[in-house]
């Protein structure tokens, strides 16, 4: 079967996932709300404009839209017990996983356009629109695959417990990115660090593209967030691959 | 060809073996029921041969797909109703048949025709709009049968299908298995309903503790048993089993109820015994039945024997 064919798959996993766990009042209320509260929670009462903050606000709310949902996904499908039927249908697992980041890729695409909007509406201007598009693509889909990452282990079906361990990887990454402090501005250890973060390299990207300034280039950061979405998404294959077979014992 | 063949067919989960080189075959256009009780083995050779898990050893393929080298084919060859599975109950019962139809590569106007179909023949035509969270138990079950025929596979593949519906929603699901064997369709089904089984399958293999201790048709079965005569017999008070067995000719004795079998070697020897037992003990006999072993007593005794042993 060609991989074309197992694509269109993907496509109806995708379409699924959008109307059954995206398509929904609270996570749509929590997707627009939640850049919005970022962009007042750091802009208010603080001598900054929008401008020197739209990298990292940029970069948190691409990076919490895209993983808000997919870590929960396979444990919500074991408990409702609808994976079984899911994984015996002629899909191979890639295409199954891909189907779950895509629709997690949209979702990031769609609610960091409001944020996007509400930063142009206040002054900021892109100067390399071309850039700054290919890298918001970029890094949707790079969180988007890590967000399937995050539900490799365990094989649980309580996506409680999913969403907490994925907290712990969510959080301390969006500190370690330049969200808050430039990377040029990090000491030696911050910037050795936050080098382990595809965050950093789309905030890095992004600050490019509204000011011509950044740490690495662009072609480094594109780079680079393409290597993690491909590690993450062969390495989550990979895994739930192994561990899949263990949502049924 | 054969629909469904498994050859030495091996999971192991650390020490335990789970499914112990089990080799069967299924005839295209056969009903076939895979009985065994709690912990066997059943869902674990289901779920190998549905692709969910890998054997450790032996093959088995589907339609002349093997299971690991050429599993979406094998895949695409059957229909599966999964023990305890359930439709996403978000979306609508026509909008589970779509995307079930998607995966299978269905075109949207052949998915479409067939999904209209198979509502109508389950009797969930009017209810097509609504979300499944609403539907009854046995009509979530007659929602996953037609996800399962939505690909018009060849094989049926059914895991406890009747299990916990009500009578009306139990008889359809039965009524449709026949009528798709009639039509061509090899039916695979595991089931604990022993009378199922009976009025269902053409052949069964019974698995107990990861082995096949019996594949055979029902009535042969039955009749392998029958070399034993079974009484039932009912008295005017509770009596020790282990008495019973001391009778000449007594095999083994089961209680059921107030009643206890009595499987034996020579049927009248047995009840001039079990007479003289009664009066001996000052007892009446309330009841006395000689019967042909049921597939259910064919299964009792052979699960039992295995895992005695």
């Amino acid at each position: 079967m060609s991989h074309l064919e197992q694509l269109r798959r993907s496509l109806a996993i995708a379409e699924k996932d959008v109307w059954i766990y995206y398509a929904k009042g609270p996570v749509m209320v929590f997707g627009i709300i939640f850049p919005l509260f970022l962009i007042m929670a750091f802009t208010i009462g603080r001598n900054m404009t929008v401008v020197d903050l739209f990298p990292g606000l940029m970069g948190m709310a691409i990076f919490f839209t895209s993983t808000a949902v997919g870590p929960a996904i396979l444990p919500w499908e074991t408990r409702s017990r609808t994976l079984e039927r899911l994984v015996t249908a002629p899909v191979e697992v890639w295409a199954l996983l891909l189907g779950d980041v895509i629709a997690s890729f949209v979702f990031g695409i769609l609610i960091s356009l409001i944020p996007l909007s509400v930063a142009v509406l206040m002054g900021v201007e892109v100067l390399h629109a071309a850039v700054f598009v290919l890298g918001m693509l970029l890094a949707t889909f790079c969180f988007a695959s890590l967000s399937i990452l995050l539900s490799v282990y365990p094989p649980t079906d309580v996506p409680a417990t999913v969403m907490m361990l994925s907290s712990l990887v969510r959080f301390p990454m969006v500190f370690i990115s330049g969200v808050f402090v430039p990377v040029d501005q990090l000491p030696g250890w911050g910037r050795a660090i936050s080098s382990v973060s595809p965050l950093t390299y789309f905030v890095d990207l992004a600050r490019y593209s509204i000011s011509g300034i950044s740490y690495y280039s662009a072609p480094v950061d594109l780079a680079v967030m393409t290597v993690f979405a491909v590690v993450f998404l062969v390495v989550a294959i990979k895994l739930h691959e192994r561990f899949l077979p263990q949502r049924f014992s | 060809m054969d629909a469904i063949q498994v050859n030495d067919l091996t999971k192991r989960y650390g020490g335990f073996k789970a499914v112990d080189h089990i080799s069967f075959s299924v005839v295209e256009g056969e009903i076939f029921g895979f009985l065994g009780p709690n912990g066997s083995g059943k869902s674990t050779t289901i779920r190998m041969l549905t692709g969910i898990v890998k054997p450790d050893e032996g093959t088995a393929a589907i339609m002349g797909h093997d299971i690991v080298k050429d599993s979406i084919r094998a895949r695409e060859s059957i229909g599966f109703v999964p023990e305890m599975a359930n439709a996403y109950v978000e979306l609508t019962a026509w909008r589970n048949l779509m995307f079930m139809g998607d995966l299978y590569g269905i075109p949207r106007s052949e998915r479409e025709r067939r999904a209209s179909d198979l509502l109508k023949r389950f009797g969930l035509y009017e209810r097509r709009d609504n979300q499944v969270r609403g539907f009854s138990k046995g009509m979530r079950q007659r929602l996953l049968l037609c996800m399962a025929l939505i690909n018009d596979p060849p094989v049926l593949i059914l895991d406890e299908p009747t299990s916990g519906l009500d009578v009306e929603s139990s008889r359809l699901i039965k009524e449709v298995i026949r009528e798709l064997n009639r039509a061509g369709t090899t039916v695979f089904l595991t089931t604990h309903n022993i009378e199922d089984a009976s009025q269902l399958c053409e052949r069964v293999a019974i698995i107990n503790r990861g082995v096949i201790i019996a594949v055979d048709r029902p009535e042969a079965l039955r009749q392998a048993g029958s070399a034993l005569y079974c009484i039932e017999v009912s008295f005017s008070r509770s009596v020790d089993e282990r008495e019973l067995s001391d009778i000449p000719s007594v095999r083994e004795v089961m209680k059921f109820g107030d009643k206890l079998r009595l499987y034996v070697d020579d049927i009248d020897m047995a009840i001039t015994s079990i007479v003289d037992y009664a009066r001996i003990h000052n007892m009446k006999i309330l009841a006395l039945t000689t019967l042909a072993p049921s597939l259910e007593d064919i299964f009792v005794r052979l699960t039992h024997k295995t895992g005695a042993e």
